[in-house]
């Protein structure tokens, strides 16, 4: 009885201690898919800098990916002026950066006027330059920070979301971080070590300090075969984004493995060139500027069909210009258009189209044919420009699949506008109509059928314009959400761009990782990356 | 080695020939889609499953060895005579002529074939029907394929210009015209034919590079090149044997090419 007590007294502190760490320690593996341009938080523009953002920065405050609600994080509280233009600051108190600077709000300031900088062409600081100016910043106190920029700015506090943090007077810059890890190593080509940031301010529930992992190796890989080999031999721990085929091998092979978080943000749609720049033929112009076409091209696709055979049933055919995975901004009141190839061509008819031995012939005698431009070796979207050709083949109308390296892509839709149509495919990073500006308004770059229109060329054009600016200059959420309800009616009833599919949010995630919450919002699921774990066994391999 | 010879041709005629006879021997049109039985292993109807789409594989096995072989020998006559003609040219005439035809060649053999594919691919029009495009696409390659055999000619008709044979037609009182015509010409040929041969699997490969890009044979007509593509991606490569056979095929070809070619490459 004494032995067994006096090991119970020996054991006892060795027992807490792994009862404590037993969310903590180990390192958790996946891979980029190429190297991080820059660890500056604000001159991020590519993939790889924006994911190591993520996990590096320190924001005010951020949206959780799950609820996309905006949550506090470096500032305890803010508040928006009723003019849009100030919004004040109460920070964090105690907080130090990675190389142990303190956090303050001159740090806030140095960050914010040097992301406003013209002369640093921030992509980051675009956001919030919707006016000529100065930004003014204001300290209130050693921890309250005011910032009034030259214009209102519509959903300023949530554009804080992509806004890392920078110290003003650590002599590390942009590697003195706020974030859960710092950059501890980097390998170009081969690898990125991210370490424990020893002053992280956040603690559990249960007052451990967070995060729970000592460090994240990024391993650099390109090829997304060899990325879902690794996994599935043990190697890394996550794919964030993984291809439908991929998953299904995932679910077979490691059960448990694959995640389907849902219907994600991101659409495929296709869209018509109606400039009247571009070097098509007038008659062609005219079919594509007539609503009934567009919306009788919507109807002849079988985008159930895609989703099943292309993405192998993880997709799901589009309703709009917003995702339902958008879960405050979507117009719930708007259907998927059915698939009715017969009330396409009745469409069509109505426009004074004829079907003369399975061939469609327009009013003026032209049979029916034009070309898609999609990007070459994209696998998916060419399928996808595949099964149009044969539901298009069934209303009569001849379409020519023309895959395009990205160059060639890019240079005809945006500089020469010699294309007909094109599909192509978005990533939403951001919730809402903020990010989707460019797009609606007339005379923007990307709005894409017709770019850089002097005036509206049409009357829901020119409604789209008055909404869109209503949404962006209106605080009141209520009135933003209803005048973008209704741009996605007009988008839905004008079909400028036809909407295929949303692709569902896909993820491979070892069992060995714990407290994972796959979300639709990327990053899917290092989204809490400073609560993930990894079990003993992977921690001590 | 007679016997792998003559299997090589025994091959090549049998691919030749169900490529040749794909409208009868196809189970299904190549672009037609059973929606409702994608990667559908090989059965009665499908011998060879189906594709992702749902597409008879063996029809277009069939059908994309058709475009494959005989474009591929196309495009490699086209490079060939093109050669003879610039190659010849630049050989028998000397001088600026043959300075300027090889510098030119020199630029061609120096450009990456890849990218200069890629850039005449992009300038092709859009609204072009497959066959068309199929047709301009070994165009690009014939056009393109000329300069090393130019080189190979341009260094025989040197030869043959200079030779003994030519200096006593010459003697004689041959016209030039008669001694190109009827002298030269002749004796060129089995370089033409060597460099015709070798052309024709480059050509296969090229158009097979250009598929798995993405930028080969457009849809929905089907090349090896666009087969090949059914080969990328993890899932593809497990447990589907039979979505190799376009593979095969490419590689069987292309060797026994090889095999014929044996005799070609040095001319008598």
């Amino acid at each position: 009885m004494k032995l067994r007590r006096c090991a119970l007294v020996c054991l006892a502190p060795l027992l807490l201690a792994i009862a404590a760490s037993a969310q903590g320690g180990g390192q958790l593996r996946f891979c980029l898919r190429s190297d991080p341009k820059t660890f500056d938080p604000l001159r991020v523009e590519d993939d790889p800098s924006e994911r190591v953002r993520y996990i590096t920065g320190g924001f005010l405050m951020r949206v959780n990916r799950l609820t996309q609600k905006l949550e506090p994080e470096l500032a305890t509280s803010w508040k928006v002026s009723k003019d849009g233009r100030t919004i004040s600051f109460e920070l964090r108190a105690g907080v130090r950066f990675s190389d142990g600077t303190p956090f303050t709000a001159d740090d806030v300031a140095y960050t914010l006027q040097r992301m406003m900088d013209p002369e640093l062409h921030s992509a980051t600081g675009d956001a919030f330059r919707s006016g000529e100016g100065k930004l003014l910043t204001k300290l209130t106190a050693p921890n309250k920070i005011s910032v009034t920029f030259p214009a209102p700015v519509a959903s300023l506090d949530e554009k804080f979301d992509q806004v890392a943090m920078m110290s003003a007077r650590s002599p590390k810059k942009e590697m003195a971080v706020l974030g859960p890890f710092y950059v501890a190593d980097y390998k170009a080509g081969a690898y990125l070590l991210l370490n424990r940031n020893p002053n992280y301010w956040k603690h559990d529930e249960q007052g451990r300090p967070l995060p729970y992992l000592d460090s994240i190796r990024l391993d650099i890989q390109g090829n997304r075969d060899a990325e879902m080999l690794r996994f599935l031999r043990g190697d890394i721990d996550l794919v964030d984004t993984v291809d439908p085929e991929y998953f299904t091998r995932a679910q077979t092979e490691q059960a448990g493995s694959a995640h389907d978080a849902g219907v994600a943000l991101d659409p495929e749609q296709l869209w018509f060139n109606q400039s009247a720049s571009s070097p098509i033929p007038a008659f062609k112009r005219a079919w594509f500027r007539s609503t009934n076409f567009r919306v009788a091209i919507w109807e002849a696709l079988n985008r159930d069909d895609m989703a099943r055979l292309v993405y192998k049933g993880k997709a799901q055919a589009a309703v709009g210009l917003l995702s339902p995975a958008d879960k405050f901004w979507f117009n719930a009141s708007l259907r998927t258009r059915p698939y009715d190839p017969q009330g396409a061509l009745k469409l069509l008819q109505s426009d004074g189209f004829r079907l003369q031995n399975e061939q469609l012939y327009d009013g003026e005698g032209h049979a029916v044919e034009f070309s898609v431009v999609t990007g070459a070796g994209n696998k998916p979207r060419e399928r996808m420009a595949t099964m149009m050709q044969e539901d298009l083949g069934k209303i009569g109308i001849k379409l020519n699949v023309v895959p395009l390296d990205f160059g060639s892509l890019i240079e005809r839709i945006t500089r020469t506008q010699d294309y007909e149509a094109c599909l192509l495919g978005l990533t939403n990073m951001a919730l809402g109509p903020d990010a989707q500006m460019n797009v609606w308004i007339s005379s923007g770059d990307n709005h894409q059928w017709n770019p850089r229109e002097k005036q509206p060329e049409t009357a829901w054009e020119a409604e789209i314009d008055r909404l869109m600016r209503t949404q962006a200059s209106s605080l009141d959420p209520k009135k933003r959400k209803e005048a973008f309800d209704r741009v996605q009616q007009i988008a839905w009833e004008q079909a400028p761009f036809i909407y295929l599919v949303n692709r569902h949010a896909l993820s491979a995630i070892s069992p060995r990782v714990r407290n994972a919450q796959p979300a639709v919002v990327q990053p899917y699921v290092y989204w809490n990356i400073d609560r993930l774990a990894v079990n003993a066994e992977a921690a001590s391999k | 080695m007679i016997w792998i010879k003559n299997i090589a041709k025994a091959l090549l005629a049998a691919v030749f020939l169900a490529s040749l006879f794909a409208g009868y021997l196809a189970p299904a049109p190549y672009a037609k889609q059973f929606r409702e039985e994608p990667d559908a292993a090989p059965s009665r109807q499908h011998w060879l499953g189906t594709d992702d789409l749902g597409r008879d594989r063996f029809s277009r096995v069939l059908y994309g060895t058709r475009i494959s072989l005989f474009l591929a020998p196309a495009a490699a006559l086209l490079a060939a005579v093109l050669a003879g003609v610039l190659g010849g040219a630049a050989g028998y005439l000397g001088g600026w002529v043959e300075r300027g035809l090889m510098a030119g060649a020199d630029l061609v053999l120096s450009l990456p074939w890849l990218f200069l594919l890629l850039a005449a691919r992009a300038l092709i029009p859009l609204n072009v029907p497959p066959i068309e495009s199929v047709a301009i696409t070994f165009l690009i390659l014939g056009c393109l394929g000329w300069a090393a055999g130019a080189r190979v000619v341009c260094a025989g008709t040197d030869g043959l210009r200079n030779s003994d044979f030519a200096l006593q037609a010459r003697a004689l009182g041959c016209s030039e015209a008669r001694l190109l015509w009827r002298h030269v010409a002749p004796n060129l040929r089995p370089i033409l034919m060597a460099q015709f041969w070798i052309s024709v699997p480059v050509f296969i490969l090229a158009e097979a590079n250009l598929g798995v890009l993405g930028l080969g044979v457009s849809e929905p007509l089907p090349s090896w090149g666009s087969l090949l593509r059914e080969l990328e991606g993890l899932t593809a490569i497990s447990g589907k044997p039979w979505v190799f056979v376009p593979l095969l095929l490419l590689v069987a070809s292309v060797t026994s090419f090889q095999v014929l070619l044996v005799d070609q490459e040095v001319p008598s």
